[in-house]
């Protein structure tokens, strides 16, 4: 059923957006048949189709990542961002677009537009390295959530400082990547994003079963001959690739991570991590191509910030659920 | 009772437990035990003796201090993590992390050491699986979710995932707190049952000494920093229980077997 609706979604953020163009044309364009107009082929094919499919890519990742952080920190408020990939992208990027210019830096990257591509990832890369690092020598997972938590308060920190120093024009430039944004995502950044997506859900899917054993708590997992260190290493690097490239590529998406695979829990009632994850990847999936037509305002010439819209469909579902639940369990 | 020799499958030998590594802080030294297949032991001993850290220490989760650990005669800091999961499993005071888990699932982990990368149960880890809940009693619950049971049933479901586990040692860590007196006796009668028909060996801590006098093989008193092994008959013999209890509040009945309040 999740597997029909993504189909569906997929099909309607295709069809859907501020030029209208039938069903019909959308067909052809797809089959390669030329003698549509070239706007709208040029639209659907350059336009629409890799965003929808970062769309896919973002929702089904964010959420495979939140799932794991969740099991890993036995915690149900842990996300993908609680490590601080989203700050140590925000930094990067807040150093490059905020503090670029002092360094000259921005004029010769931002030809390119791999920009703050660049500096994303590497700021990502740098946080998650030292939390790695951190990680190594800290044995309790619940100091590293706060850990995790404060590097995310310093990163801030430190993009508020440059942020006070930065003219308007560059603080703009800052808050639209801020925002995130699915549709400025070329066919080959997308081919780089779907290598690393591809290598963070192998991951994933290789550590499937520790992440069962896990549920029963380190202890528990230990004497069930799981190696505590490496299948929290393999967790962390598969957690910072897919969250770290995402983010770098569509900029920070809220709430997704989180609220997916509490969905996804409730509603399949498993707790199975090979029933979960392949759930979440649907689900992730469905969720954000149902945000991102609710940001294009079909019809409309505007469209909204993507960001914002996960977090406006995100948080009241968390909520109801807790209403309804009384208690989130894993 | 069967009829094979028993064999000793757990033994330490001037082992000592505590914690930290540059500052070693030893709870219980000099212990030299030994386990033998097919008995149940109890380890006794009051709050903040040692029990908690010798379980965790044998079951592999703590480093010793000093001393080793031989299971089966072979260093056990010497083997592996699965191959200690195909021979020791634990029941722990720890609560289970995930209470989402139904009976099922949860007996079912305790087959992961056995099965392959996808965690795919064979035809005989599921037989393995019913014959542990068919022991425990938990048929009927086995689709239950674990925060739907009773103290008493999640214990059971407990146990019965670390028979899933099929290992030679079962350890567990204060197995009937917060059980009621039927309860308790329930519990230790079940596990005396599988180390007699299984020939398991089982370690269990417990502040029911009373209760576990008349039911267990062995048992290890943990008093004043050490640790002494016997036989319930001889541990009462030698008076050892007299003086279990610091202060002149509690003392032991010898005739009746029982602590009695002054």
């Amino acid at each position: 059923m999740l597997g029909v609706s993504v189909l569906f979604l997929l099909l309607l953020n295709i069809a859907l957006g501020s030029v209208y163009i039938p069903l019909s044309s959308i067909f052809k364009v797809i089959a390669g048949d030329d003698s549509i107009r070239e706007a709208w082929t040029y639209i659907i094919l350059d336009y629409r189709i890799p965003k929808a499919l970062a769309a896919v890519m973002t929702g089904s990742g964010l959420a495979v990542s939140g799932l794991m952080m969740q099991t890993l920190f036995k915690n149900p408020l842990a996300g993908p961002f609680v490590l601080g990939i989203s700050s140590g992208a925000s930094l990067g990027v807040a150093f490059f677009i905020l503090g670029g210019s002092a360094l000259g830096l921005t004029a010769i990257l931002q030809i390119h537009g791999w920009g703050t591509i660049i500096a994303a990832s590497l700021g990502s890369f740098a946080v998650l390295s030292v939390v790695i690092a951190v990680a190594s020598r800290v044995r309790d997972a619940m100091a590293l959530l706060i850990i995790g938590l404060m590097f995310g308060s310093l990163t801030s920190a430190v993009v508020s400082i440059l942020a006070y120093f930065s003219p308007a024009e560059e603080l703009q430039r800052y808050m639209f990547w801020s925002f995130g944004s699915l549709g400025d995502i070329s066919w080959a950044a997308l081919g780089i994003l779907s290598l690393c997506y591809c290598i963070g859900i192998g991951l994933a899917f290789s550590i499937t079963k520790n992440l069962n054993s896990l549920l029963l708590g380190d202890h528990y997992a230990q004497t069930l001959g799981v190696s505590l260190q490496r299948s929290r290493f393999v967790i962390l690097i598969s957690t910072s690739i897919l969250a770290g490239s995402l983010t770098a590529f569509v900029g920070p998406i809220a709430f997704v991570g989180l609220a997916v695979p509490h969905l996804i829990r409730q509603w399949f009632t498993a707790s199975n991590h090979w029933t979960l994850i392949p759930a979440c990847i649907l689900g992730g999936a469905v969720l954000m191509l149902l945000c991102d037509i609710l940001a294009q305002l079909p019809g409309l010439p505007i469209t909204l910030p993507i960001n914002a819209i996960t977090s406006l469909i995100g948080a009241p579902i968390v909520i109801w659920l807790l209403i309804r639940k009384k208690k989130l369990l894993f | 009772m069967s009829s094979t020799p028993k064999h000793s499958v757990l033994a330490t030998k001037n082992l000592a437990v505590g914690y930290g590594k540059a500052e070693k802080e030893t709870v219980v030294n000099t212990i030299n035990l030994e386990l033998k297949s097919g008995s149940f032991v109890t380890m006794v001993g009051i709050n903040g003796s040692g029990k908690s850290t010798l379980l965790r220490t044998l079951a592999g989760l703590q480093e010793p201090l000093e001393g080793e650990i031989l299971l089966e005669g072979k260093p056990l800091n010497k083997l592996d993590a699965e191959t200690k999961s195909l021979k020791i499993s634990v029941v722990l005071t720890s609560q289970v992390i995930s209470k989402n888990l139904t009976v099922l699932e949860l007996v079912s982990l305790g087959r992961q050491p056995y099965t392959n990368w996808l965690g795919k149960l064979t035809e005989e880890d599921k037989d393995e699986i019913q014959a542990a809940l068919t022991a425990t009693e938990l048929e009927n619950l086995k689709h239950k979710a674990c925060y739907a049971l009773s103290d008493g049933q999640l214990q059971r479901a407990l146990i019965a995932r670390a028979l899933a586990q099929n290992t030679e040692v079962i350890l567990l860590d204060e197995p009937t707190t917060h059980l009621d007196l039927h309860h308790k006796a329930s519990i230790f009668s079940l596990l005396k049952k599988i180390a007699r028909q299984q020939q398991k060996t089982i370690l269990c801590t417990t502040h029911d000494i009373e209760l576990v006098l008349s039911l267990c093989d062995e048992l290890i008193v943990l008093h004043n920093n050490t640790a002494i092994q016997n036989t319930p008959e001889a541990l009462i013999e030698q008076g050892i229980f007299e003086n279990l209890f610091p202060g002149t509040n509690v003392y032991f009945d010898k005739t009746s077997r029982r602590f009695l309040i002054r």
